[in-house]
């Protein structure tokens, strides 16, 4: 099976400087993968190069079809006049002319997208008025209004609370077996164990490759740096786990 | 009493110099409140001063003051474009400059010897001195910035909601600040025949901060916004006839009172 994005020496920065080079990894169907790395190792950075606002320094992204966004959630303005559907329906806009008002059809996908993060019965209330983590699920159902093959969730989990986090957890086994691919930004060591791959950044590309593999004490500090407190070693494996206030 | 409420209605020119507000205050609530949370509004007050001289040179030459309007902020944004890449000078201190530089200019215009009387209106307005043929070019250009907005309503929503990941959405920033420049220069022409150069802005910002106050859905915040300025304009148009104060000034007057009511209002509760 071809993957749906094959990166090669990716290089991407803010100016002509780079703030994230030497990235070269692929993305299979249904396959998700844990992007690690500090604050500022180049995460975010990332997937606007992949998603194309930020310019691509050097290097190639070849990608079978449309890209499904979810940024991090601190970004939204929690005092703007749009309820949880007109946030989903942002994800239709770049399939319309922009100045085709949106119809019938893009309002029941956004409906449809509600209802699969379990708000479909909050569609109408104001957005900032959500909890945090219903907030984070309306950004998701706003990436499955994109309806793309790969979706890029920057921290999805940051502050949400456990009924959205295990909801958001069954949503990704759900996008991966209708074989999307998903690249999931976290600083949960735990969480990336489970997933298919992991890539390790720091600046650049530390390691890729199965979690077994790749989750090792010295990748680990490599791309933490000092950030990393290490634990006793659960069942044979090497366990880390990054500071409290990471954040 | 129903006599002293009726009375100034049946005089054409209070009927001309409500319509006019009526007009503005449809066009501007609908655009205020997107100038409110794109926290436009000291960018719009500086557009307004900006494209003064643009007004004066139009009405010098007797051309239509929207043109005048369109040059003066493109010669505004021209400078503030230049004099910002100035290292030494910076943003902040270049918009200062070119906008009080430009305005003085268009006051030096206005209020010179050799320039023909009535000038001065543009600073201050004449609403009562509002003719049918202001009515009709300010109803085509209400016109066409309500048309714009509805065009443009999913763009500014997206855009305002999170201007640094909106193009990851098939939003476009560029053209939406564009736009909000260009409808907000439109309205300022509406407005500054009747209002004034200076008080155009009360009329375009006030009604929606204090429907803002009231409610946070956006519909019906411009619905109560219009709602208000029409009514703030029907009592400064009171207040004018009968207190015979300045017409604009009054209406910018009630508009400012009816904010900070409904403001203390809230905070009371």
């Amino acid at each position: 099976m071809s993957a749906l994005l094959s990166v090669r020496g990716l290089a991407a920065g803010y100016g002509s400087e780079p703030v994230l080079e030497g990235l070269s990894f692929d993305l299979e169907p249904g396959e998700r993968i844990g992007v690690l790395g500090p604050n500022g190792g180049g995460k975010t950075t990332l997937f606007k190069a992949l998603l194309g606002i930020l310019p691509r320094l050097a290097g190639e992204v070849d990608s079978a079809g449309r890209f499904g966004y979810v940024p991090q959630t601190e970004r939204s303005r929690l005092d703007y006049p749009v309820s949880a559907l007109d946030v989903a329906l942002m994800g239709a806009l770049s399939r319309v002319t922009w100045w085709r008002p949106l119809g019938r059809a893009e309002r029941r996908i956004a409906q449809t997208a509600l209802v699969r993060v379990g708000l479909g019965d909050r569609s109408e209330e104001q957005f900032g008025e959500l909890s945090g983590g219903q907030r984070q699920r309306v950004l998701v159902a706003r990436a499955l209004v994109q309806d793309g093959s790969v979706l890029l969730l920057d921290e999805p989990f940051t502050g949400v609370d456990q009924p959205s986090a295990e909801l958001l957890d069954r949503l990704l086994d759900g996008l991966a077996a209708e074989s999307r691919g998903v690249l999931i930004a976290t600083h949960d060591l735990e969480q990336a164990r489970r997933w298919d791959r992991v890539l390790c950044l720091n600046r650049r590309q530390i390691a890729f490759g199965p979690p077994e593999q790749v989750l090792t004490r010295a990748v680990l500090e490599e791309t933490y740096g000092g950030e990393i407190v290490a634990l006793p070693p659960a069942n044979g494996e090497p366990v880390g786990i990054l500071p409290p206030h990471h954040h | 009493m129903a006599h002293a409420l009726a009375d100034p209605w049946s005089q054409g020119f209070v009927q001309r110099a409500f319509l006019e507000l009526a007009l503005l205050g449809i066009v501007g609530s609908a655009l205020g409140c997107w100038v409110l949370f794109y926290e436009l509004s000291y960018g719009a007050e500086s557009l307004a001063h900006a494209l003064f001289p643009g007004l004066v040179l139009a009405a010098l030459a007797g051309a239509p003051l929207v043109l005048g309007a369109v040059g003066g902020v493109l010669v505004a944004a021209a400078a503030v474009a230049a004099f910002g890449r100035t290292p030494e000078i910076g943003r902040d201190t270049a918009i200062a400059v070119v906008i009080t530089t430009l305005f003085g200019l268009g006051v030096l215009l206005a209020l010179a010897s050799a320039s023909p009387p009535g000038l001065n209106e543009l600073l201050f307005g004449d609403l009562l001195g509002v003719s049918g043929t202001d009515l009709a070019i300010a109803a085509a250009l209400g016109a066409i910035v309500l048309t714009s907005l509805v065009l443009l309503h999913r763009q500014l929503l997206a855009v305002g909601f999170d201007r640094v990941n909106a193009a990851a959405f098939g939003a476009r920033p560029v053209l939406v600040d564009l736009s909000l420049l260009g409808l907000l220069a439109a309205a300022i022409v509406i407005g500054v025949q009747g209002l004034g150069n200076l008080l155009v802005l009360a009329v375009l910002i006030g009604p929606a901060a204090t429907a803002r106050v009231l409610t946070r859905r956006l519909l019906p915040m411009m619905s109560l916004a219009a709602v208000i300025a029409i009514a703030c304009g029907a009592g400064g148009l009171y207040l004018s006839y009968y207190a015979e104060t300045a017409g604009g000034a009054s209406v910018a007057g009630i508009t400012l009172a009816a904010y900070l009511g409904v403001r203390l209002t809230a905070v009371a509760r």
